[in-house]
């Protein structure tokens, strides 16, 4: 178990090392001076050339690298082009509604898979497993934004049970978390989908195992059979999918965060996309990559609590 | 006592089952017939376990209550209780994300409302009497962890923990070597004294109900034609289809071939390991072998002896560490260092052929991969009606998918796929092992009979002495990565000298000489 995780621990390491080579690399590779960017198109030569001395942009390749990544390790992610601020903050700033919200939305995701994906496979082939289908096919074919909308129209507009959009900060607990409640929701609801398809199949693969006919011939009913053979072998792909989730939910609730008008990090990077703020931009895909990874690491640990083959490995 | 009465049953409208009575007494009962005649649908209708798409009519009774009628809810009791099951494949019977101590405990806990704990301590005590003691297997053993013998004595352990009174046990032993099959064989024996129990014995080797029912039942079809005490009925013989399955299970084929001059294959001093967990492990510890133009060798052993591994290094899958190994003259060895042309001169059929077919290419596809070894002469498609004609099957099969085909057609094809290239060498590995005896004689009927016609080599391998008998001209018998033994198949088998061919030689299941002789 020790050698396993800390194998699988090295291999992060290595990864993050890697990922930061590529992300310092294609920032440096695409066209577009960040210097000249920053002074607009009737800059003169003289002023550009002293910016560029003065962000380090003449310097060889590999000490800029160096100098770089010696600073992300202190905590300096550098100074962002349009706002001059230090982007570490802003990052952690973003982080703190993105966070929550994905981990919320995962959560939620995985309450409403587990029974849908265990009560299709338990009725596989009859209405039950079909109704639950049905209703996972439309969570996956259905925008996010659409039913972003929807919820607001519901529960801000009518029922005004909760905001309809907006972050009021953390300094008011309740609060931030009833307003990222209907943004969770519109988020969860496709994910939720997804898993409980997932779940289904591979519990109706693994109800077809030989040890769940041996099961079965202990004189366990299947229900019992489902829930305390199959649902743990089941379980691997599911974990999987969860992991890629995830780091989507991560990032990846841009259109959601603009709906709830959320200051979320989505919002940030497509900001800063668009202003060339390549800091800012390079540094949050640096987080992401980390978040990815972190999140690829704890699923190989889950991994290895389901399944004992893998301890040894 | 369980008594089968007009017990039919049909699946999707096909009859599976027609009118089968049996009585079921203490002691064991043998349920002899080839695949597919019904035995395993006759145990799933014990248990109450048939598939949702059967139909089921006649009566099970267990003292007086007929199983059949009992709704799911007041069958699951006895289950596992009053009756018990194991199946054909240990290493997949159990679940392997459970310690076999909890998986034992299940059956306690469920019948019997114990906690975790008592239960627990009962499923030491079954553990510890299916011979799989205290130090040296703890509770807390996953499968993984353990051979395919002792993961069947765990599924023993289960299906006996609550002393049931009709055990059913489908071909336990099938998946097993002939040692663990021999031990595994005792141990039910024991048990059933012991407890005063009613085996079930599902199997289609003569041999091993010979061996041990007191009653066997002949099924055919879907119907048992011939039941009685298994002497008698062997002695006697008096339905063709015992006849059939008598001669199959004693089966010889007619060989022609003679092993030409001059040697095929050698591999002198083979070494292989490999890294374990707990240091090295050394699957061929100096192996030598010559295998000449034409003959058919017999390589035999327990499983983990070596014997898959040698067969890699001989095809030129994997590397040897020390030795070499030539093939008419050339050095065989993995990747491109070996010419395509010498890689065409081995083929090599396995255990399963359904997996060693993609099943979703053609026939046709499937028998023609050989050619990227050799190029696809002009005449491809009339070949490969050719290789089918003549491994029994009609050249229009070239169309069919692999699903469509029997377990032996399977094997028919594997074998049509190594000749169609025309090999000097043939590797078989297992190859005849999971079939029943009637097509197991076929097969080897077919492989004497292109032996002859092609000049081929064996090499066949076997865990079972008596599979490669008939089929051989010389047996080596391997054990721990080395060669213990070599000579003639019938003093080997007759008169072994070295103590692990002797062991391998008592294991064999023998029909007794009195039971043989008895027909005219």
């Amino acid at each position: 178990m020790l050698r396993y995780l800390l194998r699988r621990m090295i291999v992060m390491g290595a990864s993050l090392l890697a990922a930061s080579v590529v992300i310092f690399s294609v920032v440096e590779l695409v066209p577009g001076d960040p210097a000249s960017f920053m002074l607009g198109t009737g800059a003169q030569p003289e002023t550009l050339a002293a910016l560029r001395q003065q962000m380090g942009l003449d310097d060889p390749l590999p000490l800029r690298y160096a100098g770089w990544l010696g600073a992300i390790l202190q905590g300096d992610f550098g100074t962002s082009f349009t706002y001059k601020t230090p982007v570490a903050p802003m990052i952690g700033e973003r982080l703190q509604v993105s966070l929550p919200l994905a981990v919320m939305a995962l959560v939620l995701a995985v309450v409403l898979a587990l029974p849908v994906g265990l009560h299709a496979a338990a009725r596989r082939g009859r209405a039950g497993d079909g109704l639950a289908m049905g209703a996972a096919h439309l969570g996956i074919a259905l925008p996010n934004f659409w039913l972003a909308m929807l919820l607001v129209l519901v529960f801000a507009v009518h029922l005004r049970w909760l905001p309809a959009g907006g972050f009021p900060g953390w300094s008011d607990p309740l609060a931030a978390l009833r307003s990222l409640i209907l943004p969770a929701i519109a988020l969860a609801l496709p994910q939720a989908a997804i898993l409980a398809r997932v779940l289904r199949s591979s519990l109706i693969e693994t109800m077809g195992q030989d040890y769940i006919r041996t099961a079965r011939a202990k004189g366990l009913s299947r229900g019992q059979t489902l829930r305390r053979h199959a649902l743990r072998n089941a379980l691997i792909p599911v974990l999987t999918i969860l992991g890629m989730q995830f780091s989507f939910l991560l990032a990846g609730a841009i259109i959601i965060e603009n709906v709830f008008y959320l200051p979320g990090l989505g919002r940030m990077i497509f900001q800063a996309i668009t202003q060339r703020d390549l800091i800012v931009v390079q540094s949050a895909v640096l987080v992401l990559v980390a978040a990815v990874i972190a999140v690829t690491f704890l699923v190989d640990l889950a991994y290895a609590a389901v399944d004992p083959r893998l301890r040894r490995a | 006592m369980i008594r089968l009465k007009d017990l039919s049953l049909s699946l999707d409208g096909r009859p599976v089952l027609e009118g089968v009575s049996l009585d079921l007494e203490p002691g064991i009962t043998g349920l002899v017939g080839e695949s597919g005649s019904g035995k395993s649908m006759t145990a799933l209708a014990i248990m109450g376990l048939l598939p949702d798409r059967a139909v089921a009519s006649g009566r099970v009774l267990l003292d007086g209550t007929d199983l059949l009628a009992l709704s799911e809810p007041k069958m699951r009791p006895l289950r596992g209780k009053r009756v018990g099951m194991i199946f054909q494949e240990p290493m997949t019977a159990l679940n392997p994300l459970m310690t076999i101590g909890d998986q034992v405990a299940e059956v306690l806990r469920i019948h019997e409302g114990l906690d975790r704990r008592a239960a627990l301590a009962r499923a030491r005590e079954g553990l510890d009497r299916v011979g799989l003691p205290a130090p040296r297997f703890p509770l807390t053993l996953y499968p993984h962890e353990l051979s395919g013998g002792q993961r069947q004595r765990v599924a023993i352990a289960m299906a006996i923990a609550l002393r049931p009174d009709l055990l059913i046990a489908d071909e336990p032993t099938t998946a097993l070597d002939v040692t663990t099959q021999a031990r595994i064989l005792d141990l039910l024996r024991d048990l059933v004294r012991q407890d005063g129990m009613t085996l079930l014995l599902i199997t289609h080797d003569l041999a091993v109900v010979a061996g041990m029912a007191d009653r066997v039942a002949v099924m055919q079809a879907g119907r048992i034609v011939e039941s009685g005490p298994t002497e008698a009925v062997f002695r006697a013989r008096s339905h063709p289809y015992t006849r059939q399955l008598f001669t199959a299970s004693g089966h010889r084929p007619t060989r022609r071939s003679r092993p030409q001059k001059g040697p095929l294959l050698q591999v002198t001093g083979a070494v292989r390991e490999y890294r374990t967990a707990d240091g090295g492990l050394r699957a061929l510890d100096g192996v030598n072998l010559t295998i000449g133009r034409g003959e058919s060798v017999g390589l035999v052993g327990e499983s983990g002896c070596g014997k898959s591994t040698l067969a890699r290094t001989i095809l030129g899958l994997d590397p040897l560490q020390a030795g070499q190994i030539h093939l008419e003259g050339q050095s065989v060895g993995p990747g491109h260092r070996m010419p395509r042309d010498l890689r065409a001169r081995m083929q090599a059929v396995f255990q399963d052929p359904f997996g060693s077919f993609d099943p979703r290419w053609r026939v046709d596809r499937l028998l023609a991969e050989p050619f990227h070894l050799t190029g696809s002469p002009p005449d491809w498609r009339d070949r490969i009606g050719a290789a089918l004609a003549e491994v029994g099957l009609h050249p229009t099969d070239a169309r069919k998918y692999i699903h469509e085909f029997s377990g032996g057609q399977r094997q028919r094809l594997a074998i049509a796929r190594a000749l169609i290239i025309r090999p000097s060498l043939i590797v078989l590995d297992e190859a005849v092992s999971a079939l029943d005896m009637q097509v197991r004689a076929q097969v080897l009927d077919l492989l004497a009979r292109l032996q002859a016609d092609h000049g081929l080599a064996y090499l066949f391998i076997s865990h079972d002495l008596s599979v490669v008998q008939g089929i051989t001209d010389r047996i080596l018998v391997m054990q721990a990565g080395r060669i213990v033994e070599e000579g003639p198949p019938d003093s080997v088998i007759d008169a072994p000298r070295h103590e692990h061919t002797q062991a391998l030689a008592r294991a064999m299941p023998r029909i007794p000489d009195g039971m043989v002789a008895a027909l005219p």
